[in-house]
């Protein structure tokens, strides 16, 4: 289900030719840095897939490799060892980038289980199909609808100069319940992700569907919310 | 060779400065007139040079010297520079409006801009190569041994196309780039180094042309930025430029003399206007005061309260951007511990009322750090990070930067919008990779478009490159997966590499970007490879000391008519006298480190002379002159240490 962490054939270390399994940044014999291992994010960490993650030990982690991996401390070093730790501490600020942050961390385990994820939340500026009706979660679809009339409204009567009131106010009013659907959402990411952490196979594949449905309704929710306050922010 | 000093380098739009780490302390490196800035302002020598042939270049001065030569030869001098470093040729065109200088005539498009300096054209980074050459003799001639790797600092908001023409001038100059470090980050750095402190730091650095703001987490001695936002196009030279318009227009209007036709005067008018910004940081009210060319004078108050009406809506651009750092820290204002100062124009007096409100701080009972003189932090910081580099001191060994990339990275997707690949404040180095194929069977080359900057349509953002991925193997249509690595390193610059991943042959591809100067044009405008500096250094060294010691033996030589020399006494002149018969004699021996120590000896006794000399100057300037003519002569005459000698050596 995961990619192979542990390598069954022994690398030999550049250095001190020991050999020792891919998965480390440095040697574990003469602890000199290694190319990137083969790992993913969580093993560049040494932890297990896991969604509800200890954010200050993560952080904590990621301030100990850095001190020893960042190109800084390689600054006369000899190139190959330049090279590693370029790509080492890319490796590692792209893992803890991504861990930190809760819907990231979601996003990439679900990939690494092989779940089609909608849109990446790197493009979630790129304006594709944001609003492909076909997305609308189905239970939304008559307020969206309504809302995205407002929108219009909003935005047509503010390229004439008119500043109406009431249409605001009801903005405002549609935004608050919009922001209370995504607490919602994301308290029910916090369920599930218990329900994966700590359930067997079969747990884990019922929340594994609903995990990708819940982002799925969150990207739509919190498009829908920006795009309310880049109107009423203008 | 790589255990020589690293020194750190504030390569500024307005001034540069070289400093280094005297064991725990960062510290600014002078220059031969003893002053720490360097201003960044390159000109040609007055006498025209006959048109160049293989291996020759002009003489040129950087600094106080070419500064002075604005206002004579004008056409022959650059400054700003700065501004011009990484952009492309449309991109300048309003830019140069401002300057007295122009492109070159036979500039093409996609090409780097040639500036046309007298008879000769040079690149922007050959220009600040200039600027970097001096500094490194300065601190050669500091340490009298050679200097060869250096941490250049640049604006964090700073695109790759801006950081990589910026680390080509320090290969032109001779200098190793270890690293580029953002401008704020390198501030906090100066300010964080002596406190073992955690909280989080806002930097607002409003410079000659560039505003950056920064915002950082410190703990532990790891500086972690969080966001960073600015506008490479925002500084005291836009204040400057308002005031000058305004002078420009109203000596047009009120006494018909359009200056902008003469490129002399508008340096002049230049001047004036930046001692008023000055002026008006300490004093309720300045004043223009020139004669013009037709005899009339103009004259015109500026109270400060219009001052600051006048530049309300250069500092209001400064908003914005310290908003977005804050939203995309995901912080308040209040949640600030620490606000740092960068930058000469945060001595304004309204920067410092809008920081005061943007950050809450007089309302929390909180000042901004403006400890370290703000024209100077810069540098110190680079210093920091020089000797963290260096890794052989003990002082730095816990401190590390974790910086991020200002602008995020995309790729033009079909349709023509942007597809991001990095996040801007993206922790540094980082890497994103992509797959791509082909649309046509057989195809052996795809195009990918790379974009800096956060719009949507890559027409709007900054291109940055079009990488041609060369010697795909042929295969049907699609059939191909391109593997295409994209990472940003610890300087903030991108590299792209690719492989082909279905043929099974690690096929090699090609990536070629199309922008900025190629390697071997770069390696065609080394400066050392001209003047051999590198294996003449000990000559250099001694030549340098000479002409030190010729200076203040001359400036001895005249003392004896100069009034101020009867007020000395006997023991004084005949010390003065010994020193010089010492110095005049140890002079043409081969020894540059005794030059300078005899040089240092005569400099010592003249001392009492030359402020005895200077007092003589000031008082007769309140008799009558205004300060600024008596400075201009105080410059000229007062020659005790040595100052005013030649930036350059023949």
């Amino acid at each position: 289900m995961f990619k192979v962490i542990d390598s069954a054939v022994p690398i030999a270390c550049w250095s001190c030719s020991i050999g020792h399994n891919d998965s480390t940044l440095f040697c574990p014999h003469c602890s000199k840095i290694q190319p990137p291992p083969g790992g993913d994010y969580f093993s560049v960490f040494s932890l297990e897939p896991k969604l509800n993650l200890d954010l200050p030990a993560l952080e904590h982690e990621f301030h100990r490799l850095s001190r020893k991996l960042h190109p800084d401390r390689f600054a006369r070093a000899e190139e190959n060892e330049k090279q590693w730790s370029l790509a080492d501490t890319a490796l590692l600020n792209d893992a803890y980038r991504t861990l930190k942050d809760p819907i990231r961390r979601t996003e990439y385990l679900l990939k690494l289980l092989g779940a089609e994820i909608g849109e990446d939340t790197s493009q979630a500026h790129s304006g594709h199909d944001r609003k492909d009706p076909s997305r609308v979660p189905a239970d939304l679809l008559e307020e969206v609808f309504e809302l995205n009339m407002q929108l219009e409204e909003m935005r047509s009567a503010r390229k004439s100069g008119v500043e109406d009131s009431a249409l605001h106010v009801s903005l405002e009013q549609a935004k608050r319940k919009f922001d209370v659907l995504l607490e919602a959402v994301d308290e029910d990411l916090h369920t599930e992700w218990k329900e994966w952490d700590e359930g067997d196979r079969a747990t884990r594949g019922a929340a594994q569907k609903k995990l990708v449905a819940l982002l799925d309704r969150r990207r739509y929710l919190s498009n829908l919310v920006r795009d309310v306050n880049e109107v009423l922010g203008a | 060779m790589a255990e020589g000093r690293v020194v750190g380098i504030d390569l500024g739009t307005t001034n540069s400065l070289v400093a280094y780490m005297e064991g725990d302390t960062p510290v600014v490196i002078p220059g031969v007139d003893g002053s720490n800035l360097v201003p960044s302002v390159v000109a040609l020598d007055s006498i025209p040079v006959p048109i160049p042939a293989d291996g020759y270049r002009p003489t040129v001065t950087v600094g106080n010297s070419a500064r002075k030569a604005l206002i004579e030869t004008p056409e022959r001098v650059i400054y700003s520079v700065k501004r011009l470093m990484g952009r492309g040729l449309e991109e300048i065109q309003e830019e140069l409006k401002l300057f007295p200088f122009h492109l070159a005539s036979d500039t093409e498009a996609g090409e780097v801009p040639r500036i046309q300096l007298g008879e000769l054209r040079f690149t922007p980074p050959e220009i600040s190569a200039y600027i970097l050459r001096q500094l490194k003799r300065n601190a050669e001639r500091f340490f009298s041994a050679p200097v060869t790797q250096a941490v250049i600092t640049v604006p964090a908001y700073f695109n790759d196309a801006q950081r990589q023409a910026t680390k080509d001038a320090g290969r032109m100059a001779g200098l190793e780039v270890l690293r580029l470090v953002n401008e704020p980050t390198a501030a906090a750095l100066a300010y964080g180094l002596d406190r073992a402190k955690s909280g989080t730091i806002a930097v607002y650095d409003l410079g000659g042309g560039t505003f950056d703001i920064s915002i950082l987490k410190l703990r532990d001695g790891i500086f972690e930025v969080q966001s960073t936002n600015g506008d490479t196009h925002l500084g005291g030279d836009d204040i400057d430029n308002l005031l000058l318009a305004i002078a420009l227009n109203e000596i047009h209007a009120e006494h018909g003399v359009d200056l902008r036709q003469h490129p002399g005067a508008v340096q002049a008018v230049r001047k004036a206007a930046i001692e008023a910004k000055v002026l008006l940081s300490a004093e309720p009210m300045a004043r223009f005061d020139i004669e013009l060319p037709n005899g009339d004078r103009y004259q015109r108050d500026i109270p400060r309260a219009v001052f600051e009406l006048l530049i309300e809506p250069v500092l209001k651009r400064t908003v914005g951007p310290c908003k977005q750092a804050l939203a995309d820290a995901g912080i308040t204002p209040e949640q600030i511990d620490e606000v740092v100062l960068v930058g000469g124009s945060t001595r304004i007096p309204a920067v410092r009322r809008l920081v005061d409100e943007l950050f809450h701080l007089t309302a929390r009972g909180r000042r901004p750090h403006t400890e370290l003189n703000p024209d100077e932090v810069v540098a110190l910081g680079a210093a920091v990070q020089a000797n963290i580099l260096a890794g052989t001191s003990k002082s730095t060994e816990e401190l590390l930067l974790l910086d991020v990339t200002p602008l995020s990275l995309g790729i033009e997707a079909l349709g023509g919008t942007v597809a991001r690949i990095i996040q801007r404040n993206s922790t540094i180095p980082a890497s994103a990779t992509e797959h791509f194929t082909t649309g046509v069977d057989g195809q052996t080359n795809v195009a990918i478009h790379v974009v800096q900057g956060e719009r949507e349509l890559a027409a709007d953002c900054r291109s940055l490159a079009r990488f041609d991925l060369k010697g795909i193997p042929p295969m049907s249509a699609g059939l191909p997966r391109i593997e295409v690595k994209f990472l940003i390193d610890a300087d903030g610059i991108l590299h792209v590499s690719a492989r082909e991943q279905r043929s099974g042959t690690a096929a090699q591809i090609e990536v070629k970007p199309t922008y900025g100067l190629t390697d071997e044009q770069v390696e065609s405008m080394i400066l050392e490879s001209f003047d051999h500096a590198e294996e003449d250094f000990a000559k250099r060294l001694l030549i340098e000391a000479r002409n030190e010691a010729e200076t203040i033996l001359a400036a001895v030589e005249r003392a004896p008519q100069n009034p101020a020399w009867n007020q000395l006494t006997s023991d004084e002149k005949s010390a003065i006298k010994l020193a010089g018969v010492y110095l005049k004699k140890v002079k043409h021996s081969d020894n540059a480190a005794a030059i300078r120590e005899a040089t240092l000896i005569l400099d010592h006794a003249t001392r009492r002379f030359a402020e005895l000399m200077m007092e003589a100057a000031v008082s007769s300037a309140l008799r009558g002159k205004t300060m600024n003519i008596a400075g201009e002569e105080l410059a000229e005459t007062v020659t005790a240490p040595h100052a005013m000698a030649p930036a350059e050596f023949k």
